[in-house]
C-alpha cells in the first residue's frame, strides 16, 4: 500500500466515513447488545418491555462509547453519548406510529365483514354480531359531507392563494398571516362556530350541510397554503409570456398560470380533504350522527365515518367497540389513498 | 398550445382578414378589474371568517361573561343550579384552563425533545436513503385522525403508560406532582399529556426540520474542518442558528394541544377541580369540557359551553400568532 503512486491512483477518500472493518464492529456490537439485553433482565431487578428497553439503551450507550473511545478518545464521549439519545429518540417516534398502526389494521379486521359495505346500523343494537349492520351510513355520510366541504371551500381556497401569488396587493402579508392564524383554530371551535349561527341564530336543524360548512373552515388553509406554494413555483416567464400576446390578467391566470399548477392544486385539495376527513369534534356539534343511511344533507342528522367509531367507541361495550376498531380501519384506509395520492401528484410534480 | 408548425402560418390564413389593432394601455381593463376584485375578495374571506367566529361567539355568551365576569375565567365551578334549592347556576373555566395547560405542558415536554432529536437525525445522522421515507412517515403520522389516537391511547398506550405513572410513583413520588392523592391511574393528565405529546410531534419535527436545513452549510463545514465531532457542530452550529424556529414550532405544537379536543375526551377524566397531580385520574380541558357538555346542556349552560369556546379560540390565537411572529424572526435571520 505504501507504495501506491499517487499520481495515478489518486481516488477521493471520505476519512469520516466508517470503512468496513468499523462496519463489522458496530454490527457484531449491537448483536452482542440485542442477546445480551435478555441476559441483564433476567438477573436484574428490571423488568417488562420498559425494563428491557431501558437495558437496551443503557448497554447500547456503554458499547458505543467504548468502540468510540477505543477509535477516538475521550473526546468524542459526549458525541457518542448524544448519538445515541438522538437514535433512541428517531425510534421513539417511529415505535408508537408502528404500534397505531399495527393495532388499527390488528383490531380492525376482526369486525370487517361484506355487510360492513352493505348495511347500516337502523335496526342492527351496537352490541349484535359482526354479520349484522354495518357502516354504510357512515361511509355514505362521509363521502356527502367531505364533497360540500370540498366544494365550498375549494375556490375560495384557490382565490386566497391567488390573491397571494398574482395580485400581491398591499394585503398580502396580512392575508398570509390570517391564513395562518385560520389553520390554529380548534376543530371544536369551528363546530361551535357553525352550530351557533346555523342552529341556535338561523334556527335550522342538524344537517351534513352544517358538518360541511364546519369542514370546509379547518380545510380552507391547507389548501390556501399548498396552492400557494404550488402557484409561486410557476416561472415568471410563463406570466409575462401570457402577457407578453396580449392576454389581460385573468385570461392569464385563467388559461396559462393555473392550469399549468392543475397537478399541484389537486394535492392541495386531496390534503385539505385528508386533513378533515378524520375530524370528529366539529361533527358532534353539527351532524350529531344517526343510525340510518341518508343522502339528504339538509334538515336531517347524518352520520360520518370518524363520529361513528367515536360513538361505538362510548357505548364501552366489547362488541362495539370492535365495531369502532373496523370504522377506525377504514378511516385509516380512506386517509391513506389520499396521502399517498397526494405523495405521488406532487412527487410527480418535482421530479 | 402553439407548437412551433402554428407560428410559421401566417395569421391571415386563419380567419382571412387582420385582426383589429388593440388599444395599447398598461391601464387594468374591466375584465382584470372584475377579476382582481373577485380574488381580493376571495382573499379576504379569511379574515370574514375569523371575525365571523369571533362576533357570533361573543353575541352568543356575553351574557354569561356580564353575569360571571372575570369569574368564568377563574371560577372553579360547573352546575346548573338547582331551581327547587335555589341554588344559583355556576360556571367558570378556571380548573379547564389549567387543566388544558398542564395537559398541553406536558406533551409538549415529551414532544420537543423527540422532535428535536428526530429533527438533527433526518438533517445530520439519516443516510440519504433514509431521508425521504422518515419525512414521510412523520408528515403521515400528522394526517391520522385524532379519534384513532383517542382510541390506541385508551385501549393500547394506557395499560402501557399507567405501568410507568407507578414507577414514577413509586421512585419519584416526594416531588409534589408525582404524588397520588387516591391509586387511580387510569385516564390522568399524564397519559392525556403522552397521547397529545405524540399527536404534535409531527408538527414540531416538519417546522424544526426546515430550520435546521436552512442553516448554511459553510458554518457546518467550517466547524467539522475545526475539528468539531458531529454532536459539538451541532451544538455550536446548528442550535443556536436554530433555536427560534425550534421555539417557534413548539408554540405551534402548544397551540395545537391545547385545542386538541376527541383524544384527550377518551383518555382523560374531567373533573372540576384543579390538579396539579399529574399522574391522578383527575384533569380538565376546555375543548373536551364541550364536547362532553354539549348533549346535555341547555339556555344558559350552552353559552356557557360557547363562552369557554370563545376563551379557547381567544388564547390559540395568541399562541398561534406568538408561534408565527417567532418563527417569521428566524427566517429573516437565516438570509
Amino acid at each position: 500500500m505504501s507504495t501506491t503512486n499517487y499520481l495515478f491512483d489518486a481516488r477521493p477518500t471520505k476519512p469520516w466515513k466508517i470503512n468496513r472493518q468499523q462496519l463489522a464492529i458496530n454490527s457484531i456490537a449491537f448483536i452482542v447488545v440485542l442477546f445480551l439485553t435478555p441476559a441483564v433482565v433476567a438477573v436484574s431487578p428490571l423488568k417488562g418491555k420498559l425494563g428491557a428497553a431501558v437495558v437496551l439503551f443503557t448497554l447500547a450507550t456503554v458499547m458505543n462509547i467504548v468502540i468510540s473511545l477505543r477509535r477516538q478518545g475521550t473526546k468524542t464521549l459526549t458525541n457518542s453519548f448524544a448519538t445515541s439519545l438522538i437514535y433512541t429518540a428517531t425510534a421513539l417516534v417511529l415505535l408508537p406510529l408502528a404500534s397505531l398502526l399495527f393495532t388499527v389494521i390488528d383490531k380492525g379486521k376482526e369486525s370487517i365483514r361484506w355487510n360492513t359495505f352493505t348495511a347500516d346500523m337502523r335496526i342492527t343494537q351496537p352490541d349484535a354480531p359482526f354479520t349484522e349492520g354495518g357502516a354504510l351510513h357512515a361511509i355514505v355520510g362521509t363521502g356527502i359531507i367531505v364533497l360540500i366541504a370540498t366544494l365550498i371551500c375549494v375556490p375560495i381556497g384557490i382565490l386566497t392563494a391567488l390573491y397571494l401569488t398574482e395580485i400581491k396587493g398591499r394585503f398580502e402579508g396580512f392575508v398570509r398571516f390570517l391564513v395562518q392564524a385560520m389553520s390554529g383554530v380548534p376543530s371544536i371551535v369551528a363546530g361551535l362556530f357553525i352550530y351557533t349561527v346555523l342552529i341556535v341564530s338561523l334556527g335550522l336543524k342538524y344537517s351534513g350541510f352544517a358538518g360541511a360548512l364546519a369542514l370546509s373552515i379547518l380545510m380552507l388553509p391547507t389548501v390556501a397554503r399548498t396552492a400557494e406554494e404550488v402557484l409561486k413555483l410557476i416561472p415568471n416567464d410563463l406570466r409575462e409570456a401570457g402577457v407578453a400576446l396580449g392576454g389581460t390578467q385573468w385570461r392569464t391566470v385563467a388559461m396559462v398560470v393555473v392550469p399549468a399548477a392543475r397537478s399541484g392544486i389537486l394535492t392541495a385539495v386531496i390534503l385539505g380533504i385528508a386533513r378533515v376527513a378524520g375530524e370528529t369534534a366539529p361533527l358532534i356539534l353539527t351532524i350529531l350522527g344517526n343510525t340510518e343511511t341518508r343522502v339528504n344533507p339538509a334538515n336531517v342528522p347524518m352520520a360520518a365515518l370518524p363520529l361513528y367509531t367515536f360513538n361505538l367507541m362510548k357505548t364501552g361495550l366489547n362488541v362495539a367497540i370492535s365495531r369502532a376498531w373496523g370504522g377506525a380501519l377504514i378511516l385509516l384506509i380512506l386517509v391513506l389513498i389520499l396521502f399517498v395520492t397526494a405523495r405521488l401528484l406532487g412527487g410527480r410534480k418535482r421530479g | 398550445m402553439i407548437t412551433s408548425q402554428d407560428s410559421l402560418v401566417p395569421l391571415t390564413t386563419y380567419s382571412g382578414v387582420i385582426p383589429e389593432k388593440r388599444e395599447l394601455t398598461t391601464r387594468p381593463r374591466f375584465s382584470d378589474k372584475v377579476f382582481r376584485a373577485i380574488v381580493t375578495s376571495g382573499g379576504f374571506t379569511s379574515l370574514i371568517i375569523l371575525g365571523l367566529i369571533a362576533l357570533f361567539l361573543t353575541l352568543q355568551s356575553s351574557t354569561v361573561f356580564r353575569q360571571f365576569g372575570l369569574h368564568f375565567i377563574t371560577g372553579f365551578e360547573w352546575s346548573q343550579g338547582d331551581p327547587e334549592s335555589g341554588a344559583p347556576a355556576k360556571f367558570g373555566i378556571g380548573a379547564m384552563l389549567i387543566g388544558t395547560l398542564v395537559v398541553s405542558m406536558i406533551g409538549l415536554m415529551i414532544a420537543l425533545p423527540i422532535s428535536v432529536g428526530t429533527a438533527l437525525f433526518i438533517n445530520y445522522y439519516a443516510p440519504d436513503w433514509l431521508r425521504k421515507p422518515l419525512t414521510i412517515m412523520i408528515d403521515l403520522m400528522a394526517a391520522i385522525p385524532s379519534v384513532i389516537y383517542g382510541l390506541w391511547g385508551f385501549f393500547i398506550l394506557m395499560p402501557h403508560a399507567v405501568y410507568w405513572a407507578k414507577l414514577l410513583h413509586k421512585y419519584l413520588g416526594f416531588i409534589p406532582i408525582f404524588r397520588m392523592p387516591s391509586e387511580i391511574y387510569e385516564r390522568s393528565p399524564f397519559i392525556a399529556g403522552i397521547v397529545v405529546g405524540i399527536m404534535i410531534i409531527p408538527i414540531i419535527t416538519a417546522i424544526t426540520r426546515e430550520v435546521f436545513s436552512q442553516v448554511p452549510l459553510d458554518r457546518v463545514q467550517a466547524a467539522y474542518a475545526l475539528g468539531a465531532t458531529r454532536w459539538t457542530m451541532i451544538r455550536a452550529v446548528v442550535l443556536p442558528f436554530g433555536a427560534s424556529g425550534v421555539a417557534g414550532g413548539a408554540m405551534l405544537g402548544l397551540g395545537r394541544a391545547m385545542g386538541e379536543t376527541v383524544a384527550i375526551y377518551l383518555v382523560l377524566n374531567l373533573y372540576f377541580i384543579p390538579n396539579f397531580n399529574i399522574l391522578f385520574s383527575s384533569g380538565g380541558n376546555v375543548a373536551s369540557l364541550i364536547v362532553s357538555k354539549f348533549g346535555e346542556s341547555e339556555d344558559f349552560e350552552l353559552r356557557a359551553l360557547m363562552a369557554a369556546g370563545l376563551v379557547l379560540f381567544v388564547v390559540t390565537l395568541l399562541v398561534n400568532f406568538l408561534s408565527d411572529l417567532i418563527v417569521k424572526r428566524t427566517a429573516r435571520k437565516g438570509r
